[in-house]
This record gives C-alpha cells, structure tokens and sequence, in this order.
C-alpha cells in the first residue's frame, strides 16, 4: 500500500539522489576550473613549491616509518610462507613486487589522505569560515588559481614520490627482517628481486596508480574544503568525508586499475 | 566628466530563493567623495546589499550602477577589473593567516602590478603607516589584536588607492579605544584618498558621528534616510528604537511565541 510515510522515504531517496547526482557535478566543474585556472601556479612556481613543502615533506616521517614497518612485516609473514614451500630466497620477489604493485601506491595514497587530504580540506575549509576566499574574491584575485591550484598539482606530484619513498623503505624493512635477521642469502634476496621485478609491468604500473590516487585524493580534498559549510560543525564534518570517501576512492580505484594492469600476469 | 554619484542604486530587489526575498524596491546613491551608512538591525539584508555593490551576485530586480556601469551586465572579467577600484574591510578583517601583516597588506600589489619588490615596500610602509601600524610589519595575524587586525585589514583595503571603500560591519567587537581608532580612520582615509566610502553597520552612535549621509534599511525596505541630524531627531518609531537602542518598540523584544499563560499551562 503507497500510504503517506512510505511517500516521505521515497521523496528523501530522491533527495539524496538528486543532491549527491548534483555535487558530484559541482565537484566536476570544480576539477575542470582548477585545470583551467592553473597557469597561475605554473607562472609562479613558488606557490606549486610551498605546497609541495606543506604536502610532501611534511608527509615524509609518516610515509617512511610506515613504509619500514610495512616492509619488516612483510619480511616475518613472507618467510614464514615461503619457508614452507622452501623458496625463500624469493623473500626479495615477494617484498619487492607487494610494496612496488599494491602496497606502495595504496598505503602511502591512504597515509597521503589523512596526513595531508585532511590539512587541506580544514585549511581551506577556515579560510572559507574567515571570508579569507572571499576577501582574494572582493581582491579581485580567483582563490581557485591562487588557493586550489598550487595545492592540486603540489598534492599530484607529492603522491607518486612518496609511494616510491614508502616502496623503497619497504623493500630496505624487508632487507633488515629476512637478511640481516632471519639471515637468507642476501645474493639471492636482491637478485631475485632484480630479475623478477619488470620496470614496465611493475614499477610503472605502480607509478601510474598513485598518480591516480594522488588526483582522486587531492581533488576529493580541496572540494570538500572549498565547498564546506562556513561553521566548525561544518569543517569538521568536510574533514572527516575527505578522509573517508578518498579510502574509499583509493580502495574501488586500485581494483578497477589492477584488473586493467596485470590481467595476464 | 564622472557623474556626481559613484554608485546609483534603482528598484533593486534581491531573494535567495524566490519565496524569500531579501531586498525589496531599493534606491538609494552614493555621491563621491562622500561617507554614507547602511543601518538596520542584524538580518535587515545590509550585507546583501553591500554584496550586490560589489557584484557579488546580481539583484533580480532593479538595476545597479557603480561609476556609470551597470554591475550584472559585467563579465567575470569585468567584475575584477571594477574591483580592483574598490576595497572591503571585512567584518573581522579576514586577513591571510599564512601571511605576515606585510605580506597581507602587499598581497593586491604583488599579484596585480608588476611594481618592483623595493617600492612595493615602501608603499606598503606608508599604508601601515596611515592606521598606526609600521611597527608591526613582521607579525602574523596570530600575533594581532582584534583592533590592530582591524587595522591591518583596513590597510589592506586601500593598498591600491581605491575609489570606493566598503565597511563591513568595521565596529562589531572592539574595545572602546580600537572602536574610536577605526571610526576615526573610516573618516580619515576616505578624505585623504579622496575615496567614498560605504559603512554597513548596526552601531549607531559611533556611525553618525562620522558618516554624511544615512539609509536605513528594515527586512528589506529602506524605512528611511537622511543627514545624520535627521536620523537622530526621527518621528519614525522604527529609526527612533534603533537610534536609541530602545527595548521595545516596532521591533519586538519577544520572539513570536504562543501566549505565555497557555505555555505555563496557567488556562
């Protein structure tokens, strides 16, 4: 029976259908305007290399203490599975090729969210909360190529390099655990590595991966920023969806881009 | 020859959502080289019009002219070019608080000029100079008090020497002393750059002491305007609660609400 409360349920999915097809169009137009407005950043580089300070340095302790211990761990598990099936000179393979396809890209874009994704999305956020937007606005300068900008393409170029930090501390944890710890041959451990480690297939697949989260997540960030409520109650609430839609972003991307990257190998 | 009114403002109306409007029928003037206020009580869409001056948004009826251009027929490029003549202090200044008070007042001539770094700095001692402030150059916005941020935001606002200087709300929490420095600089400044200027506020005393010209502004409607003397000496019930700062009156001290003897469950 349609009685009067089942109505109600159905106008709010529609609303909430309307409102989130509406954002995520505001989101796109959002995106195409920071594309459009970036030559400021690139005529002025050192807006792009203040960010890269802010996003990427700063970032740096974070990505590489995770990055050793993710490393070490995956020594102890790696050994003890291979040690079972008696190949545990390809400890090497079994390190590299986790951290430089998955691991890498997916744990430091994630770290990258948090640590990072949430700095943005709360500083723009109050800048909006203290009309600073709006004052660049009355100012006649565009906050889009001023604010957002420098910190997309900073955030776009952090990304792949702090993957490749948080990798290569990685495979260096996975070293210290099955190497100097455990004690497999260290020769095999880095040739392995060296021949079943394609530079095509793996390295640059994993670059391209985090180059994708690198935009998913900035881009995610700055938008809920510029687009939060003018309140605490609503900066908080923006900070808190950055970090959890660019999980989640980073997670659905990482399927679809690992079923295009490696369906035959 | 430039018209004798910077800005002209005809039968401007304004709404969020059409069920709503903000503004209703407003005409009003700002001749140049002119202090002129805007008051009203909080939410009697002041701000909405100080916005719509600004091109901001366009209104949705009426017609408004900012040195002889109408400001909804201009582009994105046009609003910027018109407010690149224009300066705002905002209500709680709203200055860059990765910036230094240096960097901040710099801000519009660094990213509109090509002036070089030398005289960039001594223009910029000059406008903090004119609001008492050259010392504190080096300081972040962190470091201010609510009246020297205040002042530095005034700065700011008349960094590239402009035609018209829009007040929003300039007296809303300060301590007497700030209060009387930046009432007096309000007057100062825009005779000294031969600006005009507009003050949006709802403190009355302070404003009619320095102001030319007053409109008042209740839900909308402009109720009425006049020489600040005018306003002071008003029949109207509405500007007479304002002025005085009456409880009761046109405005009620209560909020609409059932009858109070019902609510106590006293019938």
């Amino acid at each position: 029976m349609f009685n009067r409360s089942s109505s109600i349920d159905v106008r709010s999915v529609g609303r909430h259908t309307i409102d989130s097809v509406l954002r995520l169009g505001y989101a796109t137009r959002f995106f195409a305007l920071t594309l459009l407005h970036s030559g400021t950043s690139f005529r002025r580089p050192r807006l792009i290399v203040r960010e890269l300070y802010y996003s990427g340095v700063l970032s740096l302790i974070i990505i590489l203490v995770s990055g050793l211990f993710v490393g070490m761990v995956l020594g102890f598990q790696g050994y003890q599975t291979l040690k079972t099936y008696g190949s545990e000179s390809a400890l090497g393979v079994l390190v590299a090729l986790s951290l430089v396809r998955e691991l890498g890209p997916v744990v430091s874009a994630l770290l990258f969210a948090s640590r990072a994704g949430s700095a943005m999305t709360a500083e723009i956020g109050l800048m909006k909360t203290t009309e600073q937007l709006s004052a660049m606005e009355m100012m006649a300068v565009d906050p889009i190529a001023r604010v957002v900008a420098p910190r997309f393409w900073a955030g776009l170029l952090s990304m792949p390099l702090l993957a490749a930090l948080f990798s290569a501390m990685g495979v260096y944890g996975g070293y210290l655990i099955g190497v100097v710890l455990i004690g497999v041959d260290e020769g095999s451990f880095w040739s392995q590595m060296q021949s079943a480690v394609d530079f095509r297939e793996d390295v640059v697949n994993g670059v391209i991966k985090s180059f994708v989260f690198g935009i998913a997540v900035t881009w995610i960030a700055l938008f809920e920023g510029y687009d939060a409520p003018p309140t605490a109650e609503g900066v908080s609430g923006a900070t808190t969806r950055t970090v959890v839609t660019s999980s989640l972003a980073i997670l659905g991307l990482d399927f679809i881009l690992t079923a295009f990257m490696f369906r035959g190998a | 020859m430039a018209a004798e009114n910077l800005v002209e403002i005809s039968g401007v109306g304004y709404a969020y959502d059409r069920r709503h409007p903000v503004l209703n029928d407003i005409n009003m003037t700002i001749p140049r080289g002119k202090v002129v206020a805007i008051m009203g009580i909080s939410g009697s869409g002041k701000t909405t019009l100080l916005r719509l001056i600004a091109g901001w948004f366009s209104p949705t009826q009426g017609r408004i002219e900012v040195d002889g251009v109408p400001t909804d027929k201009l582009d994105r490029d046009g609003l910027y070019r018109m407010r690149r003549k224009m300066g705002m202090l905002f209500q709680f200044g709203a200055l860059f608080t990765d910036l230094s008070v240096f960097d901040n007042v710099a801000f519009q001539m660094r990213e509109h000029t090509d002036l070089p770094e030398p005289m960039i700095q001594d223009l910029v001692m000059m406008k903090l100079h004119a609001v008492g402030l050259r010392g504190a150059h080096n300081l972040m916005p962190s470091e201010l008090s609510g009246g020297m941020a205040r002042r530095v935001a005034l700065a700011r606002a008349i960094a590239l020497d402009p035609n018209l200087i829009m007040y929003d709300e300039p007296f809303t929490g300060l301590d007497p002393i700030s209060l009387g420095v930046i009432r007096n600089l309000v007057r100062k400044l825009n005779d000294a750059l031969g600006s005009t200027s507009i003050v949006v506020t709802h403190d009355v005393q302070e404003a009619l002491d320095i102001v030319d010209y007053v409109y008042y502004l209740s839900e909308g409607v402009m109720v009425a305007h006049g020489t600040p003397a005018d306003m002071r000496a008003s029949k109207n019930a509405l500007v007479h609660q304002f002025v005085w700062g009456e409880a009761d009156g046109p405005v009620a001290y209560q909020y609409p609400a059932r009858d109070y003897r019902e609510e106590l469950e006293l019938v």
